[in-house]
């Protein structure tokens, strides 16, 4: 991977929700260089979740131009830009990430399960998966029980090591910390930057909550490079 | 593929109560539907097997179908009987190969006799044209000598030898024992899956000599002639309730029918066996109908249920179908995982069904033939059974597009954070 070439970026990004006069997101340029950190901020409705879902080619952007490794999402197909997705990034939601169906170890599986590349990545994937569990921390005898079955802490941790499995480009993690109490948010996020740093992600990191910002390298916020004045979008 | 099934099945085990309440739903809707097929078919089979070879059945102008319903399934009883003259006119007819006449009227705790000539058992065919076979003994000889239809000895338990007092009357009309002048059990018929088997079979001789002292339906008072004397008697019928006929070529029935209509010194018709039991069977087939329709019904209750879960357990599953978004899932394939769940359950509910009758029909079967007369085959699936499962699996496949086309929406406004 070219230093050059940014995991992800965008520019001049118009985007509106169908049935919405007004723009929500008016991007001028935003990117992610490889391994880097970055803090984004912006309060709840300021459209975060919608540039998230841009960024990952889940909604395409009415004007401008989003890359994911060099790849412009609008000149593959859906399907295309579905296996883009789970080949290059990992995600991490604000909670409720995990199937409850499916043991911990299962959850930890699910990206090898759609993309060959993630499988192929993590060359032995299950002992792969033991690693990273046991890195973040997650007991050996979790790891057959039910996703369920843990706290919301351990939830969160077992997402990172989802997300991480078979070393994506990118790791985007969307409120991650938020469910968590003070004291173990920066324990988490210490473990996310540190598995990153030793994958090789580049680590966006998306919250409401600027304490959280003097962790980074870089910080941006939403409000501020949005010239649509972040109408956000409906929830 | 793979990853999708286990997947879809983790899932749906995950949901298995509502999913196995739906499943039986759909095996009683499947058990109904292939049931009443099924039984439809075999019921549709014993009943044209029941007679067969017969070219014309004769008997005194009237009911077609009634005369039917008690010459071949001995059920009610004859208002008028015809002549012993025209039966003999019958019988030595040129066209004519063999004439049976047969009188009915007594029965043997609820079965009904009939008495006729002994070369019945040689001359009545049933099914695709097989005869009747004696499983003990042989036909009757003597007056007094008595040959049992198979469901006849089984249930009341009778062996050659047996002594067998017939009733005056049948069904409502029951009267009188002739208690004096019991009959000799000489033969038992092999299983037919016919009336036959419910039938007691004595000769036109023996039906006239326990008569001989009765006048219009009763016991003449006073009168009564023990066994041993009845012999001395002229034992020769003056009536009979109809004549079966086989003609000695099929292309000769028209001509006959109309040669019995035009009989002068009586008022007969000559009936053909399959027409009219074709009438009757378009009667049976009012109530058929209304059976199917209902199983069809229950059908599609079945799979609204299946809809109904499915639809309904889609809005829990939104954070679910997000994160499968997130790890790869495309729009498409959750259509696929909510289409493969609605099959995988009609399918399981269906064969469930199909296994369900099966079993009840081996278990059933024996009583249903004993009661109803009805022979069932447990394990078969005949062509038409086929076609009601694959429409069952088609529609369910139908059917779990609206969940699955729902599920593809949702994933496709969501994305990768679930509007709740």
């Amino acid at each position: 991977m070219s230093t050059r070439t940014p995991v992800v970026e965008l520019s001049d990004l118009v985007f509106s929700w169908p049935r919405q006069r007004a723009a929500c997101l008016d991007l001028a340029e935003f990117s992610l260089t490889p391994g880097e950190d970055v803090f984004l901020h912006g309060e709840s409705g300021s459209g975060k979740s919608t540039l998230l879902a841009l960024l990952a080619g889940v909604l395409l952007p009415q004007q401008g131009v989003v890359r994911l490794l060099g790849q412009n999402y609008d000149d593959i197909s859906s399907a295309r830009r579905d296996r883009l997705r789970v080949d290059h990034i990992g995600f991490i939601f604000q909670q409720f990430n995990l199937l409850p169906y499916l043991t911990v170890l299962d959850n930890v599986l699910l990206p090898c399960r759609f993309s060959a590349r993630r499988r192929t990545q993590s060359k032995d994937a299950h002992a792969t998966a033991e690693r990273l569990l046991t890195h973040l921390d997650l007991d050996r005898s979790l790891w057959a029980r039910p996703a369920t079955a843990l706290s919301v802490g351990q939830q969160q941790r077992v997402a990172a090591a989802r997300a991480l499995i078979g070393r994506p480009e990118l790791l985007i993690a969307d409120e991650p910390t938020s469910a968590l109490d003070a004291a173990r948010q920066v324990g988490f996020l210490n473990l996310l930057r540190s598995e990153c740093a030793a994958s090789g992600a580049a680590l966006l990191f998306v919250s409401h909550d600027q304490r959280l910002a003097a962790h980074f390298s870089r910080v941006v916020s939403l409000p501020q490079i949005n010239r649509a004045g972040g109408i956000g979008e409906a929830a | 593929m793979s990853a999708l099934l286990r997947l879809a099945l983790a899932s749906a085990w995950n949901r298995r109560l509502a999913l196995s309440l739906t499943l039986v739903s759909i095996m009683l809707a499947a058990l109904l539907l292939l049931g009443v097929a099924r039984v439809r078919q075999d019921v549709r089979d014993s009943f044209s097997a029941s007679v067969s070879a017969t070219d014309l059945v004769v008997g005194p102008r009237g009911s077609g179908l009634s005369l039917m319903l008690y010459t071949v399934f001995h059920i009610g009883d004859a208002t008028q009987n015809m002549d012993w003259r025209s039966a003999q006119w019958l019988a030595a007819h040129p066209a004519v190969a063999w004439a049976l006449p047969v009188s009915l009227g007594d029965s043997h705790r609820g079965f009904p006799v009939l008495a006729t000539q002994s070369a019945y058992f040689q001359r009545f065919h049933y099914g695709d044209d097989q005869a009747l076979q004696f499983a003990q003994g042989h036909a009757f000889g003597d007056v007094f000598e008595l040959v049992l239809g198979s469901d006849v000895a089984r249930a009341q338990n009778y062996k050659l030898g047996d002594k067998v007092v017939l009733t005056h009357g049948s069904g409502a009309n029951i009267g009188a024992e002739h208690a004096d002048k019991p009959f000799t059990v000489t033969g038992v018929l092999q299983a037919t899956g016919t009336p036959v088997d419910r039938t007691l079979f004595i000769s036109l001789a023996g039906m006239e000599a326990i008569h001989l002292d009765w006048q219009a339906g009763a016991p003449m008072p006073g009168v009564s002639i023990p066994a041993q004397y009845v012999k001395k008697f002229d034992l020769t019928p003056k009536t009979v309730t109809a004549v079966m006929l086989g003609l000695k070529s099929r292309a000769q029935v028209f001509a006959m029918q109309r040669e019995i209509a035009a009989y002068k010194d009586e008022a007969l018709m000559g009936v053909m066996p399959g027409v009219a039991l074709d009438q009757l069977w378009e009667v049976a087939q009012l109530g058929e109908r209304a059976l199917m329709f209902v199983s069809l019904a229950v059908a599609v209750v079945g799979l609204a249920g299946l809809v109904a879960t499915l639809l309904a357990g889609l809005d829990a599953r939104r954070r679910e179908l997000a994160v499968l978004r997130s790890v790869g899932a495309s729009p498409r394939r959750i259509l696929l995982l909510l289409l493969l769940e609605a099959l995988t359950v009609t399918l399981l509910g269906t064969l469930a069904g199909w296994a369900a009758l099966c079993a009840g029909l081996w278990l059933g079967g024996p009583w249903l033939q004993a009661n109803y007369g009805i022979m069932t085959k447990a394990f078969t699936a005949s062509g038409s059974e086929w076609l009601l499962v694959g429409g069952m699996l088609l529609a369910g496949l139908v059917a779990g597009l609206i969940p699955a086309w729902r599920a593809y929406r949702l994933s496709l406004a969501d994305g990768l954070t679930p509007r709740l």
